[in-house]
């Protein structure tokens, strides 16, 4: 690996460690929409941005442009407060209409200058970090590495520091409102945060793909824990981890790093979504598989139980009749049959006609009582 | 005048027009089930993951005609509203964080396989990228044939459905219970979606198409309660919108179609929110300007003596905003207290309104009459 890929690599994890910390609380706030809208207006930031201070990844520059995020959230807040139109379909028209006269403007106006369409949606891992920080004719790596670095230490110790007014803000707002806390003041901080984070990553991954940095992370990593401390933790390590395998699959198919990363994202959500242990699919389907049996077997037993008065061998006894009865297939009565058999819930007579132990009618008897 | 009805006549354009006023008109009408159905930003989250479909589609059959790249646009979008749909009902993730996680990845796969292809020698990949913006004026003949018979279908669909789609719409619950076949019925919703979406995205682009869908709608909610008008009124906006797009793009090269489309459609919506019939802004300021009726000077008058006498020699005044809320919290109590001064019962100092002697007694006189 030469020196330059080394620092594409470098970059691309510190990208996503930056994306990772406003994503984990985004997630929890049920705004991953509202980061989406963001992430597409800061364009429009950062075109006006430029036209004042025509010096990109300028820190005034970041900061002007940061503020675009702010502005459409407030419109959301704006066009949902009018009552006229609900908070999805707010989102839905703001973000198109910003987003837009960003685009607009770039293809009337900026045409020469440092920002394309290509830029926009995809950004560039590779070109840059051919933007190189140089202070007194010694270079000291790439700029955008800085950047974000600076951003993640940022928001990590803005994280930190408002720990719990984020924690509290976020799971009991009307509790945070008591103490002191104030929710919107929470609520624009984050969004703040949200916007800086996305102008930063801007160059390197481009307006849309960010979204994915900021999302996809922290939803896979919710579906793997319930504490707070520990979701944030591996919010930031799965980020990482995709920029390490992403990088990897660029380099082998000569292809877009972002986009690679936002795969191996994917990849990783898909598999924990079937795999996580609690959480997913498959665990899923095997709970309710078992669970299933379980209530077949109760079911069995009581059915057993109403009849057990009628005498031992009465159609409603015989083990063919539950497929009449219970509406079961008959390979599921027979294992059904089996299992409360081995559990010594029920006994045969005859191999056809089946019987309540009493253990068996212990716990029908407990089953209907409870 | 001349060069103005060439302009018209010119066949590019017609092509343009035609297809852009006839993607406005699907996408509205569609779009407004998507908008009562609060998914608007399903629409967002399908186009977005259409990319990695179209760019497929081209890398599978070497072509870049509209209906063969639709077909992958539409299997890669109904491939992500279905992972929306399972992570939605099977897991502790939201709805927005399975929307986020569709749309990124998605789209990021497209942006990978974009990238791959840019590597290949096949010339005619060219052009591609203008999904993501869309460029209007590369239409042809027969991609219009192509939107004319896809949008076709999606509104013969609407029509047939009409019924089921209303009752699913505005009661699934309802529909459930009468029998209505409503998971069917919603994917079939989402499906004409994700067409609809597809249609659009070589003259409007991915990233914007989803603004096709809700903003004539959004529109049309404002001037009518009535579905059958509200699809009718989203189709008339979104034609519009997309005719007056492509009529304005077609005058550079360098101005992209989608984005004029978005900001008529936004100002249209606008329009809608300040002028819309009864529920309008404007018409909502002036009711409320109204009923803000004007305090006649007695009631005031009574009402600053309550406070008064509530508050004896506690304070020397009240400031207006207390009056107004003694009144009542509507009324503008401004001109009668004016009035009141000029006649010589109240006076003010520092802002606080106090009465004088005379209003004072004057005040007692009257709360006495009304006692007896």
């Amino acid at each position: 690996m030469s020196s330059l890929e080394f620092e594409i690599l470098v970059t691309a994890m510190t990208v996503s460690a930056a994306c990772a910390v406003p994503g984990a609380y985004l997630v929890l706030r049920q705004m991953s929409m509202v980061a989406d809208a963001i992430s597409h207006t800061v364009l429009l930031g950062i075109v006006l941005a430029f036209l004042v201070v025509p010096l990109y990844g300028h820190p005034l520059m970041v900061f002007g442009a940061s503020v675009m995020g702010v502005v459409t959230v407030l419109g959301i807040d704006l066009l949902k407060r009018t009552g006229l139109v609900r908070e999805d379909a707010a989102i839905g028209i703001t973000f198109p209409a910003l987003f837009s006269l960003g685009v607009l403007l770039i293809s009337l106006l900026a045409r020469d200058a440092h920002l394309d369409e290509h830029m926009v949606f995809q950004g560039d891992l590779v070109y840059s970090v051919f933007q190189r920080l140089e202070l007194a004719d010694r270079g000291y790596g790439p700029m955008t590495l800085w950047k974000m670095a600076g951003i993640f230490l940022l928001n990590g110790a803005l994280a930190l520091r408002f720990h719990r007014e984020l924690k509290i803000a976020t799971f009991d707002p009307v509790l945070a409102a008591t103490l002191g806390i104030s929710p919107s003041l929470v609520h624009f901080g984050l969004v703040l945060m949200t916007s800086v984070t996305a102008v930063g990553a801007f160059d390197s991954v481009g307006s849309i793909l960010v979204i994915g940095f900021m999302v996809v992370p922290p939803v896979t990593a919710r579906l793997l824990t319930d504490s707070l401390a520990r979701y944030l933790g591996l919010s930031i390590l799965l980020g990482c981890a995709s920029s390490l395998g992403g990088f990897w699959i660029a380099r082998t198919v000569n292809g877009s790093v972002g986009g690679s990363i936002s795969l191996v994202m994917g990849a990783m959500f898909v598999a924990v979504l079937l795999a996580s242990p609690r959480r997913g699919l498959v665990a899923d389907w095997r709970r309710r598989r078992r669970q299933r049996v379980e209530f077949a077997v109760r079911m069995l037993v009581i059915h057993l139980f109403q009849h057990r008065t009628l005498g031992p061998r009465t159609e409603e006894n015989h083990a063919g009749h539950l497929e009449v009865h219970l509406g079961w297939s008959a390979e599921f009565s027979r294992r059904i049959t089996e299992l409360a058999e081995v559990r010594g819930l029920i006994s045969r007579v005859d191999t056809h006609w089946l019987g309540l132990t009493s253990v068996g009618e212990r716990q029908a008897e407990q089953a209907l009582a409870g | 005048m001349e060069a103005f009805l060439q302009f018209f006549n010119d066949y590019t354009l017609r092509n343009v027009l035609l297809g852009t006023a006839w993607i406005g008109v699907v996408s509205g009408s569609l779009g407004t089930f998507a908008f009562l159905r609060r998914q608007s930003l399903l629409g967002d989250v399908i186009s977005h993951a259409t990319l990695p479909g179209v760019v497929l589609a081209f890398l599978v059959w070497q072509r870049r005609e509209i209906g063969v790249l639709m077909i992958g646009a539409a299997g890669t979008g109904l491939l992500a509203t279905a992972l929306i749909q399972v992570v939605d009902t099977r897991t502790n993730i939201k709805r927005d964080g399975a929307m986020g996680v569709a749309l990124a990845v998605f789209f990021g796969i497209g942006v990978l396989l974009l990238s791959m292809i840019q590597n290949l020698p096949t010339a005619s990949q060219a052009g591609l990228d203008k999904f993501i913006f869309g460029q209007a004026a590369a239409l042809v003949q027969s991609d219009v044939t192509v939107l004319l018979a896809a949008g076709g279908v999606v509104l013969a669909a609407l029509l047939l459905l009409w019924r089921e789609l209303k009752i699913v719409t505005f009661d699934p619950d309802f529909a459930r219970a009468a029998g209505f076949r409503v998971t069917v019925l919603e994917g079939g919703v989402v499906t004409l979606i994700v067409v609809a979406t597809v249609m659009g995205l070589q003259t409007v682009g991915v990233i914007l198409m989803s603004a096709m869908l809700i903003a004539p709608a959004a529109a049309a909610r404002q001037w009518t309660d009535r579905l059958s008008i509200m699809v009718l009124v989203a189709a008339l906006v979104g034609g519009t919108s997309g005719a007056a797009g492509a009529v304005v793009s077609a005058f550079g090269p360098q101005i992209p179609t989608g984005p004029v489309v978005v900001l008529v459609l936004t100002a249209l919506v606008l329009v809608s929110l300040f002028l819309g019939r009864k529920r309008g802004l404007v018409w909502r300021w002036h009711r409320q300007r109204r009923s803000r009726k004007l305090a006649d000077p007695d009631t005031v008058l009574g009402a600053l003596g309550a406070l008064e006498a509530a508050h004896a020699g506690t304070v020397r005044g009240h400031p207006k905003a207390v009056v107004r809320m003694a009144v009542g919290q509507s009324a503008q109590v401004g001109q009668a207290l004016a009035a009141l001064r000029q006649a010589g019962l109240a006076d003010e100092h520092d802002g606080d309104w106090s009465l004088t002697e005379r209003g004072r007694s004057e005040a007692g006189r009257r709360a006495r009459d009304q006692g007896g």
